[in-house]
């Protein structure tokens, strides 16, 4: 037999796509999400493991870079500029809210944990943002989309992805360690830069998806990968943040061209977002988890408790009921995709080692007891006390309804 | 009382109308991107959790739509503009304690006002295509309205004004 690097290659990424495709079946069955167990693999086979894999890390690398573009892209591509406006104009108080009550915990910790503050700003980012992903896939599991509250939940998410689209420049800037007037002007820099595309987007974004033919899949497929991964190189050029690049062209893109784009994209973001956690995993030294884990435990009870109080509130506002507020500030409680993405910038400037460990395992602890907290409002237990309390105070709650 | 329709948007995921029946049932339409429809009753006890929902195919809702009534036209004419970025159509049901009431649709100034154009009536099963300022308003007219997400606030205010 000739093992050479190439061949040793395809045996290692093979083999590793076989066994995620077997985990990610499992965690359908359990009603889990995919994510932590792609983690959990790359740990197993990463650094300091038992068994560390060499020929295929650059390959995993790159795969790994591009999950992140696709991941932005597909999320870009879900939003048209005009939802996001909408979203930032009537549910801004609720978004800002989400920020202090989620992204200060996390910087205070972060500080009390001696990681200074780049690394108080990581936490402050790794607590903030809710997944997304997992929280849609959550929803849709327990068939409540339809309900009431699921816009103020998405509301929400919309608000934190858009922050992200400030906050990661901002990040991508501290972390290369810039002095403080040098760093401003970064920052000044890229924040006028997304807020230029922003608003181009915003007036212009249906004139600019007429570049692309909605109805070829082929060139529509290769057009949008080549200008989301052009602009992801050119953002990460200016230290902008290819992440945000990525999400700015895909917020871009609008109307037929969008949504045929999003359904070319997406096999592709699926097969590359999961190397991208499965990356993350390789590069965490499983050795690390031990002696960062009950900080992370005690974080992400609290940042968890802090979620809850904010959908919780949130729903309140626009007028749902007891029962809803429970089930927004449950749904809302899971870290992820943006948490690792946050953690990978700053392991990827070399910030404190400890902060890749812990964010693995802080997002790890909220993604996989979240699903199962979200449940707990659909049991007979949560009802009846519900049904209880709402005997007793039928008029609050008749008096708080509908707009 | 008229009907009222609640409408809410979901962003990435697609656009929800509920109605409340007389008898304090509510129920909910989605209709998600990707064109599939949820038909959702809610839960009494709890109005903001759906009970049961039934999924439907496009020309399965379009069925359902015809056997129960008119909103067939109605649905349809909302998902024309469906691709337009930043104009909206909505149907409006005129209130019936509204001042414009049994008046003619000029009194309004709706256009002006608002920057909304009306671009259809529907009273009952009839359908009255480009209302002129002439048309008169009667009892539970639908009107049919094309603008901006504003302009179409604005104009459901104006025909809430009522004659005090």
């Amino acid at each position: 037999m000739n093992l050479t690097t190439d061949t040793l290659l395809l045996i290692e990424v093979g083999a590793l796509l076989l066994l995620m495709s077997v985990l990610g079946r499992i965690a359908n069955r359990l009603g889990q999400s995919a994510i932590p167990l792609y983690m959990t693999l790359g740990l197993l086979f990463g650094s300091g493991s038992l068994l560390p894999l060499d020929a295929s890390q650059e390959f995993l690398h790159t795969g790994s870079e591009i999950g992140v573009i696709l991941l932005l892209l597909v999320l870009g591509l879900e939003y048209s500029p005009t939802e996001l406006m909408t979203s930032l104009k009537k549910n801004a108080s609720s978004g800002i809210l989400d920020a202090l009550l989620n992204a200060l915990p996390g910087a205070i910790f972060g500080l009390l944990m001696g990681w200074g503050p780049i690394g108080a700003t990581v936490l402050a980012g790794v607590t903030w943002v809710s997944s997304s992903g997992v929280i849609v896939k959550v929803l849709r599991d327990l068939g409540r989309i339809g309900n009431r509250e699921t816009p103020t939940i998405v509301s929400i998410l919309v608000m934190e992805d858009l922050a992200m689209a400030f906050y990661l420049p901002v990040l991508s800037a501290i972390v290369v360690g810039a002095t403080l007037a040098q760093g401003f002007v970064t920052v000044a820099i890229a924040v006028g830069l997304v807020l230029f595309v922003l608003i181009v987007t915003y007036h212009f974004g249906s004139k600019m998806s007429r570049v692309f033919n909605a109805n070829h899949a082929e060139s529509l497929l290769l057009g949008v990968m080549g200008v989301a991964m052009l602009v992801a190189g050119i953002a990460s050029a200016v230290a902008v943040s290819s992440a945000v690049g990525a999400f700015l062209v895909g917020i871009a893109l609008s109307g037929q061209v969008a949504e045929n784009a999003e359904k070319v994209v997406e096999p592709l973001r699926d097969l590359f977002a999961a190397i991208f956690f499965l990356f993350f995993g390789l590069q965490t030294n499983p050795g690390d988890i031990p002696v960062v884990f009950l900080p992370a435990l005690a974080l992400a009870v609290l940042t968890m408790g802090t979620k809850l109080l904010t959908g919780y509130v949130a729903a309140a506002r626009a007028g749902i009921g007891v029962p809803g507020r429970w089930r927004s500030g449950l749904a809302l409680m899971p870290r992820g995709e943006f948490s690792v993405i946050i953690a990978g910038v700053a392991v990827a400037a070399g910030v404190d080692a400890k902060i890749a460990p812990f964010a693995a395992t802080y997002m790890l602890i909220t993604v996989i007891s979240s699903p199962v907290l979200a449940r707990i409002t659909d049991t007979r237990w949560f009802k009846r006390r519900m049904q209880n309390s709402a005997t007793t105070s039928v008029k609050t709650l008749r008096g708080d309804g509908s707009r | 009382m008229g009907v009222r329709i609640e409408r809410s948007e979901i962003a990435g995921i697609g656009v929800r109308h509920d109605v409340v029946t007389k008898s304090g049932q509510r129920i909910g339409v989605l209709i998600y991107r990707d064109d599939r429809r949820e038909v959702a009753m809610y839960d009494i006890n709890d109005p903001d959790a759906i009970a049961q929902s039934v999924s439907l195919t496009g020309p399965e809702a379009e069925a359902v739509a015809d056997l129960l009534g008119h909103t067939a036209i109605l649905s349809q004419l909302s998902e024309l503009s469906g691709n337009v970025v930043g104009l909206f159509t909505e149907h409006l049901i005129l209130p019936a304690d509204s001042k414009y009431l049994d008046g003619p649709l000029g009194d309004t100034k709706a256009r002006t006002r608002t920057g909304v154009s009306i671009v259809a009536i529907v009273r009952g099963t009839e359908v009255i295509a480009s209302p002129t300022p002439d048309t008169g308003l009667e009892i539970d007219d639908v009107l049919v309205a094309v603008g901006t997400r504003k302009g179409l606030d604005d104009l459901a205010n104006l025909l809430a004004k009522t004659t005090n």
